[in-house]
């Protein structure tokens, strides 16, 4: 019978070919759409550097206001980010493989011999463990010497996009470029790296890109560079000159360390909880002891790196997927009752209004079979129009894979509940057209 | 083989109730070719409906082939107009998608016939209507007249005991009409009852027996006569002279 069944609605469906289109285009937009949605929120909500979650760690410590919490929702968890000195104290330790000091910045870049127009460029001011940490792949070059952080050097690394732009994607390690003015010697070409969600630097959400050019740590006291993201004082305190700005109890460098073993954990742990001691000592703390090394799982969840937005992105994906749903909904509903006369016709002849149902759910099931495959394939142009958003290079090694790996769970996912949508959609007009007494269309003729 | 005891049948609607049937009785045999006339509005088309179980009445009991079918499920009147009814429409209602093949193919897949039995049935179906070249034709390629044939023989694959036609001349040409008769008279005698629907007196007084329907109930009931009196009748016939409702 369901052979039966699947004839009829091949001939029912290619009758009426627009509308047909129409009610499949309406099921495949709605699902390409939550796939999309689902696949991005997965790689939004996982974590892009698991590979070294038991080694690679945030370092906070709590010096905020002594009579508020930091985080209103999350009492105890101390900020995110660390005052310039307290950075500089904690950089002091070499207890990690790998030590993190940094923040965002930006700055106009310009060739000097050249009419290259000068460009607006984020920078990150890093130290130069910050590629090996957080495993950034180079295309020419490296990172510079650790001399080079605290010196400073006039040393930089630029992205590989910014290497095309401004030397045709040719190896640039030795050019000459300027930044605010200053001459820097490039070191090294980033290669494509998008990590998904961006964990490294919480201030600017979770689809932040990262920075075109790297310069070291040290030139944030040298040229007086201020962070282009959040930076958070709980304290009245009079701030004359930048060198009072650095020894304020403002917050804006995130820091990170790389621990190999548990041992050096502790000890890492001990050094922090020792010179908070000495802070409280000297009076400067107020809040009881609150050093954190936090790894990345933790790290995404304490933040919040997927924030609502992303949540509620997904619920309104669901949501227009039921607008989509509801439409085909209706159409089907048009469609069974224009053929409510044939219908009448065949409850004469026998068929029960099961069978009539059934008859119906086949149609549906092929709507929705059809809709689903080609909303598979729709979510995945538009997946790939929107990692084309973030790369100019389709040949991208980088994390945007992430968006183009379609997770094979979510999308398993995503189909099996619009094809259930459907169907449950497809439920009623087909239940409808069954409880139609069959005379009452017999005698319309 | 059929027999209603003061069925009624009443539409309702937002304004009015029509009582399109009302204290209707009739009893038809084994065999019989009945044909029932009478003005339009009457009810010919509900007595067909509720005879075929297409329809519920509101009171009276209807008994076919000797089992009560008053109160039966969706699942038992659909098998039962299935295994025993055949249905031929005035507007032949065939399935504008399907060939002629397909069309006859309907009820036998309600039945989930085997294909083989299937194929065997449909075929000797058409031949019975003499429309076995055509087989493969669409509706729309077919003139009135072979449509109708086409409706017969979907009719009749499914070996009915029963056939119930509402205006099967209607829509056809009178020489058409005379063949559509022929073609019925012909079921008939291969032992299949039937009640026909029509406005033609010349093709009602070949039935066996004629029933007039007034008002939603019989005003003129004759029993078996031979045709020539039905003939003679027929001439004499003027207003349906008002007789009473047989038990
Ligand atoms: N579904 C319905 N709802 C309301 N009233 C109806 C419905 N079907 C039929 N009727 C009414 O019931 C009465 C009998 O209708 P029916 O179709 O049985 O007449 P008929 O004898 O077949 O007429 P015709 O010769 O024109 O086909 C009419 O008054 C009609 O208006
Ligand atoms: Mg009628």
């Amino acid at each position: 019978m369901f052979g039966y069944y699947l004839k009829l609605a091949s001939r029912n469906l290619r009758r009426n070919p627009g509308l047909t289109a129409l009610m499949i285009g309406a099921v495949a937009l709605g699902i390409a759409v939550c796939v999309m949605t689902l696949t991005m929120y997965r790689a939004l909500s996982g974590n892009p550097i698991w590979w070294k979650n038991d080694v690679l760690y945030a370092v906070t410590m709590d010096f905020w206001d002594p009579t508020e919490e930091y985080f209103d929702s999350k009492p105890g968890v101390p900020p995110w980010q660390l005052t310039y000195r307290d950075a500089l104290a904690v950089f002091a330790s070499d207890i990690p493989k790998r030590k993190v000091i940094m923040h965002k910045a930006v700055g106009t870049l310009s060739l000097e011999d050249r009419q290259a127009r000068p460009e607006r460029v984020t920078t990150r001011v890093t130290t130069t463990d910050f590629f090996g940490a957080f495993d950034v792949p180079f295309q020419y070059g490296g990172t510079w010497a650790p001399s080079a952080d605290t010196g400073p050097e006039p040393v930089m690394v630029i992205s590989r996009a910014m290497n095309e732009k401004y030397f045709g994607g040719r190896n640039s390690v030795g050019e000459r470029i300027r930044w605010n003015d200053n001459e820097f010697r490039i070191v090294g070409v980033r290669d494509h790296w998008m990590p998904l969600p961006s964990f490294y630097d919480v201030n600017n959400g979770s689809l932040e890109e990262p920075e075109d050019v790297y310069i070291p740590f040290g030139w944030n006291a040298a040229l007086e560079i201020y962070s282009a993201g959040n930076t958070q004082g709980w304290k009245a305190e009079e701030i004359n000159s930048y060198r009072d700005f650095l020894n304020s109890e403002n917050i804006w460098i995130q820091m990170w360390v790389e621990l190999p073993d548990e041992n050096a954990r502790r000890r890492f742990q001990d050094f922090l909880d020792n010179y908070a001691q000495e802070q409280k000592q000297a009076g400067r703390y107020g809040r009881p002891l609150n050093n954190r090394l936090t790894p990345v799982d933790q790290w995404l969840v304490d933040n919040d790196v997927v924030g609502n937005d992303d949540r509620v992105l997904v619920g309104l994906a669901f949501a227009f997927l039921a607008v989509c749903l509801l439409n085909t909904v209706g159409l089907l509903l048009a469609k069974f009752l224009n053929g409510a006369a044939m219908t009448g016709v065949r409850r004469a002849l026998g068929a029960s209004r099961r069978q009539v149902f059934m008859q119906h759910l086949v149609e549906v099931g092929v709507v929705s079979s059809i809709g689903a495959a080609l909303g598979l394939a729709l979510g995945g142009l538009m997946l790939m129009g929107l990692r084309a958003l973030y790369t100019v290079d389709p040949t991208d090694q980088g994390g945007t894979q992430a968006l183009a790996q379609v997770d094979m769970t979510s999308v398993a996912t995503a189909l099996a509940l619009a094809f259930v949508a459907t169907i449950a959609a497809g439920l009623y007009p087909a239940w409808r057209i069954g409880r139609i007494p069959p005379a009452t269309y017999l005698k319309a003729q | 083989m059929l027999e209603m005891n003061g069925i009624s049948k009443i539409y309702r609607t937002d304004l009015i109730e029509t009582h399109a049937l009302r204290n209707f009785s009739l009893k038809v045999g084994d065999g019989e070719f009945v044909a029932v006339t009478g003005p339009s509005g009457s009810g010919k088309t509900t007595f067909m409906n509720v005879a075929g179980l297409l329809e519920s009445f509101d009171t009276g009991s209807y008994k076919l082939d000797g089992a009560d079918v008053s109160r039966l499920s969706d699942e038992q009147r659909s098998r039962l107009r299935n295994e025993k009814i055949g249905f031929i429409f005035q507007s032949f209602n065939l399935i504008p998608d399907l060939d002629i093949y397909d069309n006859v193919d309907v009820p036998l897949r309600y039945r989930r016939l085997a294909a083989k039995d299937r194929d065997q049935r449909i075929k000797s179906a058409l031949e019975v209507v003499g429309l076995s070249s055509r087989m493969h034709h669409m509706p729309s390629q077919l003139s009135g007249g072979q449509q109708q044939r086409a409706a017969i023989a979907r009719a009749l694959a499914g070996d009915p005991r029963f056939l119930l036609a509402d205006e099967p001349t209607g829509n056809v040409d009178s020489l058409m009409a005379r063949q559509v008769m022929d073609l019925l008279e012909q079921i008939n005698e291969m032992g299949t009852t039937i009640i026909m629907v029509t406005h033609d007196p010349e093709l009602a007084r070949r039935a066996h027996r004629n029933v007039h329907i007034v008002d939603g109930q019989i005003s003129d009931f004759r029993p078996y006569e031979p045709r020539a009196e039905i003939e003679a009748a027929a001439v004499a016939h003027g207003p349906a002279p008002m007789t009473m409702t047989p038990a």
